[in-house]
């Protein structure tokens, strides 16, 4: 039984305890009250909760604020700080490997929305397994402020004062559900009520899950008038949903209330829960009823937060390359050589 | 049905004009075509035929960056000799495409022979009159071989295709390659299913034979015979060469995006790996992804590759460009990757479907910062299969980017070789710490040299130890793999990575020397300039000029390569590309007094290289090696007077 110093970890059908420094990482060094950290913190407790294995956990990032964290937890699990906009490629190839792990990539807004715009949306469309998660501040903090391609029309730059941006932005949860990925929810680093359950049912789910979390940028965008600060996204945020997500648990346990609860359950078993706040014609399981209630409510200019979308019988890139049981990288050597025989035959043809 | 036909003309050769004397088993075709007309299929079956008669021999596509409608050349060589290198003069030029027919028949030395279509709208005799023409009627010939099926809607685009049969027919008679080598050779192109093609084509063939041996003199002068030179050897394109060196390299994660001249190495590499890495459950042993773009085929072979994977990318030069920042990372952070680059004439789009060795320079130095990277450059396809194996180990071993150098001319076109020999060196891991390893060691530093050889242990993601994970990152970092700006720390590291390197030089493949000790004239040369340079050896050695070779098969060039250049007063070194790469990449390593010694020969018309490129410009250099016209070492500068091979074919 697990004590507080240990946390049960389940892996490919066995269990062991491991220390929970094991799911800890370095200090953070990102500014202080930045939303990147909140996000960490929650992203450790939901791995322990689900009881993630960290040897069998791999973390990426590209480069940018965000792309820093992946330092700050699961120590015992290997970590890839990649290139600005192309932690996808990383991870799909690492994926590829050895499709025992689990993958968590880290992104920012001007990481994913920006330079990795390509990359993001085409590990969608292969519905790769991978928890992608964008810290999106709509701004870049480690180049001083400048907009990313997901600040808002009218945005202004660094300051209540500053210069206001003409674009508008991409929507990322719109452009993942169009790119083809199977779990989509935006948040907010302030609610951890609805982010953990959140983040447990995206480490569970099989297939792309994407986390469209707004974070704050302490020290450029945080000011009143930014739809990307503290105080406008604590007062502004709309829950679509109070998030639930139940382990393995027999159905007769979260049997659906008519009306009330949406529950989904996910490849393993597990179910997440959805008992509808506002909005409530939206269908999560349907990518029209998701894409319509997100076009709607930007039009509107109201930030909801939730479920949008999950897809959890699709199945994920690694599944479809139809690999042997055994990690690549684990695979013997001989397994990878054809025969001599299989040599001569082949001179034969030529 | 009498048709006249003038008699050969005879023109007075002037001086100094090279002249295509009679000749047995030393042969040259070119034919001219139209893109898309399905000629490859004609040229193949030339080819198979000179194979099936024992006659060393190889072909070369010459085309556009077009899918129909463009003119196209195939090249065929025969040569008793064994010579496969490209040849300048062709001395029986087959014209089926009247947009390029004029310039060809520009091109041919005097006596040689060109056979062409007879309804063309101008009759390509009143060109010049020294050269044997032979027109023919293959509109009339290929009806007679296909008559016309009204059931048949695809019959005007299939009759189309056959009508090259019947040069296959004409060219066979003209050089006394046997017909049923032919037939053997159409049955071989059309199998199976496509009997009923290869009847066709059969007797499209024969329509072209017989017709010729109607209407066409015999003895003419440029034939071929039976010999048996060829065994067992096997035709193989060098992209099919490294796919093969792939499949038996062990690469177990393949990532790829399509790009001329590099998509049939990623499609065949698919093919063989479908074929004979599934298990009888339908279960892979590898997976394969045509990527998004470059950047994204070489970030999954790196994701790959630093979680265990043999992982390879195939691409060329604009892909190159692509992957270049992550190359650097793979540099630093230290992780396996091969990267085959099949080169192809740039800068930019360039010219997408003709030869070069433009990127080596580039490969071995990519990245920004201070890079450098092993590049295995094979000189044959045998190469191109063993350097592909090599590479995957060596990536292995040294954790970091392996480039594999070829190119066009030998990718995409066939050549002739001994069959590829197992590999006996068990494949190499390198050195991947386990779990019980770090219980055993009970520390793990990523970056710390423990052996003094550069070379740094790792773990791989997976691994059930507390020890096991580390943090991989493009930023400064320690010997735990830290972040660190410490000046120490960075410099450090930077030094243990040439360290690495000169570790890797040790082991790396060592150049091929061949020829004579005493030579006082040493040649370099490296990729597919090797056949040419056989040849060229030859020649020169016959105009009294005796040459000692060194071909480079990997950079950093070994010791051995330094020595070389030592022995010798003057050193000629081959290149594919206007900058001499090769050239300056020696003058910046070797030691001052001997770089002088050093002169590029360089070649990047498009063209393959011929043994005529090297020869010209050397005998130039040796006969008369100063004053007013001392000739530069480029083919087109020092000949101004002669025409370089392809026309134009812009279609503009």
């Amino acid at each position: 039984m697990a004590t507080e110093a240990t946390v049960l970890v389940q892996s490919n059908g066995h269990s062991f305890e491991l220390p929970t420094l094991a799911f800890a990482g370095l200090p953070s060094t990102l500014c202080k009250g930045c939303g990147h950290n909140s996000i960490t913190s929650y992203l450790i407790e939901a791995c322990k909760a689900v009881g993630v294995n960290p040897y069998n956990t791999v973390k990426f990032s590209g480069i940018g604020c965000s792309s820093k964290t992946p330092a700050y937890f699961l120590q015992y699990s290997h970590g890839f700080n990649a290139l600005h906009g192309r932690m996808p490629s990383v991870a799909t190839g690492a994926a590829l490997a050895n499709r025992k792990l689990l993958s968590i990539g880290i992104s920012g807004d001007g990481d994913t929305a920006n330079i990795g715009m390509g990359q993001f949306k085409h590990a969608c469309r292969r519905n790769l397994p991978l928890v992608y998660i964008v810290e999106n501040n709509g701004c870049y903090g480690l180049t001083k402020g400048q907009f990313s391609a997901t600040a808002d029309l009218k945005a202004p730059l660094r300051r209540e004062t500053g210069e206001q941006n003409t674009i508008p932005p991409f929507d990322l949860c719109l452009e993942a559900i169009m790119g083809g990925a199977t779990f989509v929810a935006r948040s907010f680093a302030g609610d951890k009520k609805q982010l953990l359950p959140l983040l447990k049912a995206a480490l569970t789910h099989k297939g792309l899950s994407f986390l469209d979390i707004i974070s704050p940028c302490v020290t450029f965008n945080d000011f009143s008038s930014s739809t990307k600060s503290w105080d406008w996204a604590k007062a502004h945020e709309e829950p679509l949903q109070e998030v639930g997500f139940v382990r393995r648990l027999p159905e007769i346990e979260v049997e659906q209330k008519a009306g009330e609860t949406t529950n989904v359950q996910l490849h393993d078993g597990s179910w997440i829960t959805l008992r509808a706040l506002r909005h409530d014609e939206l269908k999560v399981t349907d990518r029209k009823s998701a894409t319509s209630l997100l076009m709607e409510s930007n039009e509107r200019g109201e930030f909801l937060t939730g479920l949008m979308y999950v897809a959890p019988d699709r199945p994920d890139f690694v599944t479809m390359q139809n690999m042997v049981e055994t990690p690549l990288s684990r695979l013997p050597l001989e397994a990878l050589r054809p025969s001599r025989e299989t040599l001569q035959k082949i001179m034969e043809t030529i | 049905m009498s048709v006249t036909f003038p008699s050969v003309e005879t023109h007075p050769v002037s001086d100094g004009i090279a002249t295509s004397p009679a000749s047995v088993n030393d042969l040259a075709i070119r034919v001219g075509t139209v893109n898309g007309s399905g000629s490859q299929s004609a040229n193949l079956v030339l080819l198979r035929a000179l194979y099936a008669m024992g006659i060393p021999c190889s072909g070369k596509n010459v085309f556009p960056s077009n899918i129909e409608g463009l003119p196209t050349w195939f090249h065929i060589r025969a040569s008793a000799k064994g010579y496969v290198g490209h040849r300048l003069d062709t001395p029986i030029l087959v014209c089926m495409n009247e947009m390029t027919a004029k310039d060809d028949v520009r091109l041919l030395n005097p006596g040689s022979i060109c056979i062409y279509r007879d309804d063309f709208a101008e009759d390509l005799r009143t060109i010049r009159n020294d050269v044997q023409f032979f027109p023919v009627p293959f509109a009339k010939l290929v009806e007679q071989a296909y008559p016309p099926d009204k059931a048949d809607k695809a019959y005007r685009d299939k009759l189309r295709k056959v009508i090259n049969m019947v040069y296959v027919g004409v060219v066979a008679y003209v050089t006394g390659i046997e017909i049923e080598a032919v037939e053997a050779g159409i049955r071989r192109e059309f199998p199976g299913r496509k009997a009923k093609a290869a009847e066709i084509n059969i007797s499209a063939a024969r329509t072209g034979y017989e017709w010729s041996k109607d209407h066409l003199p015999d003895n003419l002068p440029f034939r071929v015979e039976r010999l048996d030179s060829t065994g067992n050897q096997i035709l193989i394109e060098g992209n099919k060469a490294a796919a093969l060196g792939a499949l038996f390299g062990g690469t177990s994660v393949m990532t790829w995006y399509p790009i001329t001249p590099s998509s049939s190495l990623a499609e065949y590499a698919e093919d063989f790996l479908k074929k004979h890495r599934t298990g009888p459950d339908g279960k892979a042993t590898f997976a394969v992804v045509q990527a998004e773009d470059e950047l994204a085929a070489i970030g999954m072979a790196i994701g790959a590759g630093w979680a265990g994977a043999r992982a390879l990318t195939a691409t060329s030069g604009p892909g190159i460009g692509l992957m270049t920042e992550f190359v650097g990372l793979a540099y630093f952070a230290e992780i396996p990757v091969v990267i085959i680059d099949v080169q192809r004439m740039g800068p930019s789009t360039g010219l997408p479907t003709r030869t070069s060795q433009g990127d080596v320079l580039k490969m071995h130095l990519l990245g920004h910062g201070d890079c450098r990277h092993v590049v295995l450059i094979p000189g044959s396809v045998g190469e191109c299969y063993s350097l592909t194996i090599e590479a995957l180990d060596l990536a292995q071993q040294f954790q970091t980017p392996i480039f594999v150098a070829t190119d066009l001319d030998m990718g995409m076109n066939l050549w002739l070789t001994d069959p590829f020999p197992y590999p006996e060196k068990p494949m190499e891991r390198g050195k991947v710490l386990s779990a019980e390893d770090l219980e055993r060691y009970g520390q793990f530093e990523r970056y710390k040299d423990v052996d003094g050889d550069g070379v740094c242990r790792r773990t791989v993601p997976g691994t059930e130890h507390p020890l096991a994970a580390y943090f991989t990152r493009g930023t400064g970092h320690n010997e735990k793999s830290g972040y660190s700006e410490r000046p120490e720390d960075w410099k450090k590291n930077l030094d243990r990575l040439a360290r690495k390197l000169e570790t890797a030089r040790g082991v790396l493949p060592k150049p091929v020397i061949e020829g004579q000790v005493a030579a006082t004239v040493g040649l370099i040369a490296y990729g597919s300039s090797h056949p040419a340079v056989v040849e060229a050896r030859d020649i020169l050695k016959d105009q009294g000029i005796a040459t000692e070779y060194c071909r480079i098969r990997a950079l950093p060039t070994s010791d051995e390569v330094t020595h070389f250049i030592e022995r010798h007063q003057r050193v000629y070194v081959v290149e594919q590309n206007r900058d001499a790469q090769i050239t300056a990449l020696l003058r910046a390593s070797l030691p001052g007094s001997i770089t002088d010694r050093l002169r590029a020969l360089t070649h990047y018309n498009g063209t393959p290289l011929a043994a005529e490129n090297i020869v010209r410009p050397i005998l130039g250099w040796e006969k008369s090696p100063s004053g007013p016209g001392w000739p530069t070492g480029n083919v087109e500068v020092d000949n101004p007077d002669k025409p370089h091979d392809a026309p134009d074919i812009s279609p503009e």
